[in-house]
């Protein structure tokens, strides 16, 4: 594997051996020396066309944890918001020696852009593209759930998950209705029609426009964010009408099932998706989410660019 | 030129007879098996190949004045006579945009300058292609380049009543309204076609019902005013539908496809690649299957070729950010050869109604569309019908390379063009040969 820049990229087996690999990351990570020098020596860049704080953070971390050198290139200030074409970046990236390019753009398919044209020869990482994968944010989704419900250990057989919002604009909900469905998931996503794309149906996972009828039957709940425009384009009367189908309250956490999780890939509009008590409460996994991030992204550079090395012998 | 006489040898007519056939003079002085020499005629031996009336387009963008840079007048035509296109039309979206009669007379005498094709101009309907004021309709019609089809093609004539004044307007001169049917609100921001490949892709959605809305609003307003409708670039099986419907009823319409959407479908954009992003989109399996069976069965009335030249960073970048559009005029009659008559959906002889007879009718080019027979003008296309044609982008005529069909095999290669009597292709060579 060079790339992974698609859920699409990754057979049942390899997922499983990346949230396998952060297991034992994280457990490092624990330890008294959270550093390790496997990625000694190589350079990784964040290309981040579009605004990303979490995201960002989270791979460099990642890869600082491994002894990587790591360059920021965000869009604000750079010569992309001068108008420099993808192309152009990509060859700079590449006279510049890096050996990876994690790359968050707001167009669908550029991640692919860079993997597929002949402009830069290292690794590339999806970092979220428009409104089509965001698979790292899938994979820890997935590790969360593994670590608090797997009956195995191993994948996800036998839960269901629902996935509630703005599935047509989330690149989150693509990535995790093929990853989760891949690790054995029944996954039910929960939408006002009009946040759900034409050919919807063609997806492995079930369709409900009803979170109350879903909510009790399932094993963990992840909230989509709603983000502002969406207000002024039609696709619901309002915040208040939205909030009260699709938005996790009391009366909803309450319906869940004893050892139900509740998630969000982040940032949280408050009151509007995910009530305050529903995002702070028991059984919110959120602030864990995020730092299984860092153990995720640690094991996706760890098996892009450092191959098949034993996790032990670089220790 | 031995004063223009030609006898062209080892042919197959489109009804499937062998025969020869002599130019004398720009215009066809026999049609026969075997005809007599004269000494001073150059015999060009086209054993193999089949020979249509000239091909001739009516959706070309040729970019001149403008986009130099992606094509010109001189370029485009050469990539039409490569491609055995004898006449094209140059839609208006150019800069300026040819909505007055001098942009229109300067597009038409460029044409004639550069000796490869007739170029008619297609004028704009509305000002700026803006959508909101006629413009000089009636200069252009009137002008020496004689326009007789408007189009403000890359933007719909959205608002239902300039659409219906300027169907009515063009009745005064036999003129004809060609609609980019897309319904501007259902498709803001559209990429490519919605259905399950865009809703994997995050690519937003181009709905078939933009299109089909449009047809049908336009259909109806057109029969109500009695003019003539043209539907550019058909797409979707619910389109070959509501044309059908209009035509058993006897409404004067007529409709376009595509060679590019008789071939290719939205799985082309799992590549994320946007050479294959156009404008309207690449439909699915479905769609091809109707539009191949609605140009067989005469409901849709021609092919033409869109042909959209576009720099190269036009389409090396983001699928979004990328140009709409892709080239056409050197690809088509292969296309067309392969997924139509190979397939057995078509006659050589429907061929030449599709893609000469009717659009020189729709487009009101005397010269153009004649049957092969004495006394016509000699315009003629050759395609060796089992010839593999492998497309390569960096061979085009064409100022751009952004084909679509770059490596693929195509079968059908064009062995020879005379525009008016004259080649202007021939043994892979290209030669101007002065207008007429």
């Amino acid at each position: 594997m060079k790339h992974l820049l698609s859920i699409n990229d990754l057979s049942k087996v390899e997922a499983i051996s990346i949230l396998d690999t952060a297991q034992e990351l994280a457990r490092v990570s624990d330890g008294p020396m959270k550093k390790l020098p496997t990625l000694r020596g190589r350079t990784i860049v964040n290309l981040f066309a579009e605004d990303s704080t979490r995201t960002r953070i989270s791979f460099e971390a990642a890869a600082k944890r491994l002894s990587a050198d790591v360059i920021n290139f965000s869009a604000k200030g750079s010569s992309i918001s001068k108008g420099e074409s993808l192309k152009d970046t990509a060859q700079t990236l590449q006279a510049m020696g890096a050996d990876a390019v994690i790359i968050r753009h707001g167009a669908s398919g550029a991640a692919h852009r860079l993997a597929d044209s002949n402009w830069m020869s290292g690794s590339v990482i999806n970092a979220g593209d428009g409104t089509h994968e965001h698979p790292s944010q899938a994979l820890l989704d997935a590790f969360t759930i593994r670590k608090h419900l797997s009956k195995s250990g191993n994948d996800l057989a036998g839960l269901r998950v629902a996935i509630v919002g703005d599935v047509l604009h989330s690149r989150v909900a693509r990535s995790n209705v093929l990853l989760l469905s891949k690790l054995g998931a029944q996954v039910i996503l929960v939408a006002p029609p009009t946040l759900l794309p034409v050919g919807v149906e063609s997806w492995p996972c079930e369709i409900s426009y009803d979170l109350d009828a879903v909510i009790s039957s399932v094993d963990a709940v992840m909230m989509l964010r709603i983000q502002v425009e969406r207000m002024t384009e039609l696709f619901f009367p309002n915040a208040r009408e939205y909030s009260r189908y699709f938005g996790l309250n009391n009366d909803r956490i309450k319906a869940l099932k004893p050892d139900a999780i509740v998630m969000h890939p982040g940032p949280m509009n408050r009151g509007l998706e995910i009530t305050a008590d529903a995002a702070d409460g028991a059984r919110s996994v959120i602030v864990e989410q995020v730092a299984n991030g860092v153990s995720i992204r640690m094991a996706i550079l760890y098996l892009l660019l450092a191959g098949s090395q034993e996790i032990g012998a670089t220790i | 030129m031995t004063e223009g006489r030609y006898l062209l040898k080892g042919l197959t007519l489109p009804d499937g007879s062998k025969s020869e056939i002599e130019i004398r003079d720009g215009k066809i002085s026999a049609v026969a098996k075997k005809i007599e020499r004269d000494k001073d005629v150059v015999e060009v031996d086209l054993t193999g190949s089949v020979v249509l009336p000239g091909l001739v387009d009516l959706h070309t963008h040729l970019r001149e004045p403008g986009k130099e840079d992606a094509e010109t007048i001189l370029s485009g035509s050469m990539a039409a006579a490569k491609g055995g296109f004898v006449a094209v039309s140059a839609m208006a979206n150019t800069s300026p945009v040819a909505d007055t009669a001098g942009v229109v007379e300067q597009v038409y005498a460029l044409g004639q300058s550069a000796g490869f094709a007739d170029v008619f101009p297609i004028g704009a309907v509305t000002q700026g292609l803006l959508g909101e004021s006629l413009s000089e309709i009636g200069a252009m019609a009137d002008s020496r380049a004689r326009v007789r089809i408007f189009s403000d093609d890359g933007n719909c004539v959205f608002d239902p009543l300039v659409m219906r004044r300027a169907l009515e307007y063009v009745k005064k001169f036999d003129g004809v309204i060609a609609q980019h049917a897309q319904e501007p609100r259902l498709t803001h921001g559209a990429q490519m076609n919605e259905g399950e490949i865009s809703s994997r892709l995050g690519l937003k959605g181009w709905p078939a019902v933009a299109e089909e809305a449009i047809i049908a609003r336009d259909i109806l307003i057109a029969d109500h005013v009695k003019s003539r409708l043209h539907i550019c670039h058909l797409t979707t099986a619910g389109g070959v539908e509501i044309i059908r419907w209009a035509k058993a009823r006897g409404m004067d319409v007529t409709a376009e496809v595509t060679p590019h959407h008789l071939l290719l479908t939205d799985e082309s954009a799992l590549s994320y690649d946007p050479i294959f992003k156009v404008n309207p989109p690449l439909r699915t399996q479905r769609d091809v299957e109707a539009l191949r069976e609605g140009l067989a069965d005469g409901t849709i009335d021609i092919v033409a070729t869109d042909h959209a030249p576009h720099p190269a960073e036009a389409k090396e970048c983001e699928w979004q950010e990328a140009a709409f559009g892709m080239l056409g005029l050197e690809s088509a009659l292969a296309i067309v050869n392969q997924t139509m008559v190979a397939t057995g959906l078509m006659s050589w002889e429907a061929v030449a109604d599709r893609m000469s007879h009717a659009p020189a009718r729709i487009g009101r080019y005397q010269d153009h569309g004649q049957k092969i027979a004495v006394g016509s003008i000699a315009n003629l296309s050759m395609i060796n019908p089992t010839q593999i044609l492998r497309v390569d982008r960096d061979r085009v005529a064409s100022r751009s390379r952004n084909t679509p069909f770059h490596g693929m095999d195509l079968q059908g290669v064009i062995t020879a063009t005379f525009y008016r009597g004259l080649p202007t292709y021939l043994d892979g060579k290209l030669s101007p040969q002065g207008g007429g």
